[in-house]
């Protein structure tokens, strides 16, 4: 998608007025859309009128776009735009836990690892389970996928911006750090705490299986 | 979170902690020998190293399990853009 020759042939569809390839465009990024407008409004009512908005936005400037960025990381500095000044409207004051998820946050409960009266200290108690060895559709059914986008789902706004612009539309570190404004470093922090629930709200569902 | 000194062997409890830097490619090369080390010997970090790719894959799947947006007024829209 960020290629320079896959992303000249999308825009001169685009502005030729092909309506599949708009539709695709809309369909390829909502749900990261609707990630980054959450990150600045209060519901996922106002986040969806306000990623209507951007598109909008999007194709009042898509003849001026020079393709200086990436089409996708355009997209969402016009969306954050939107949505910050939708989200200055609502008086939004969120303290940055509430954004970020906890100061303290680990990748895995400590219990799960032997304590400093133990020999091993640090290690684990029980090894993971070993998922090479779980058939591909026990992966990829709807059950285990809803589990996925549920963990999603529930993550702290900024942890949900993040993991849907890295592993969902593929951005890369340097574009979710320009569209969302935050540093390298932090943005790897959030992406590391998304990960990191997603994975555990995996383990509880495919334990056992 | 402190990692010990550069010469210690990394725990598991630190390496959970340093998997996406990992993947990133931003453990300095001195953490990168450490982490790989401890791999080396651990079969159950190499297990959650797994989990987390296949997280990482499903994440990426899971896209298409979402209901699609509506896009009636957008296409409306969009024949109005390509009429100015």
């Amino acid at each position: 998608m960020s290629e320079a020759p896959v992303q000249a042939d999308l825009l001169t569809r685009l502005r030729a007025g092909d309506e599949q390839a708009f539709k695709d465009l809309v369909q390829r990024h909502h749900r990261t859309m609707l990630a980054v407008a959450r990150r600045y409004v209060g519901s996922r009512a106002v986040a969806e009128e306000v990623v209507q908005e951007a598109w909008l936005g999007v194709l009042k400037g898509l003849d001026r776009f020079e393709g200086r960025s990436s089409l996708t990381t355009w997209i969402l500095r016009i969306l954050v735009n939107i949505a910050k000044t939708r989200g200055a409207r609502e008086a939004r004051t969120v303290p940055y836990a509430a954004l970020a998820g906890p100061e303290d946050e680990v990748a895995v409960a400590p219990e799960r690892f032997r304590g400093p009266s133990d020999q091993f200290t640090g290690g684990w108690w029980a090894f993971p389970d070993d998922w090479s060895r779980l058939p591909e559709q026990a992966l990829l059914q709807r059950e285990t996928l809803k589990v996925v986008t549920d963990a999603i789902e529930g993550l702290p706004p900024l942890q949900r911006s993040v993991i849907a612009m890295r592993d969902i539309q593929g951005c890369g570190p340097e574009d979710v750090c320009t569209v969302l404004e935050i540093s390298d470093g932090n943005q790897r922090v959030l992406l590391h705490r998304a990960r990191s629930r997603v994975r555990a709200a995996l383990e509880d569902h495919l334990a056992g299986e | 979170m402190t990692m010990g000194a550069p010469t210690e062997p990394l725990t598991c409890q630190q390496l959970v902690e340093l998997v996406t830097d990992y993947f990133e490619d931003a453990l300095s090369p001195a953490e990168r020998d450490r982490f790989d080390a401890h791999l080396a010997v651990c079969p159950g970090c190499e297990y959650y190293l797994e989990q987390m790719r296949i997280t990482m894959r499903l994440v990426h799947e899971s896209d298409g399990l979402e209901e699609q947006p509506e896009v009636a007024a957008l296409l409306e829209a969009f024949r109005d853009y390509k009429r100015l």
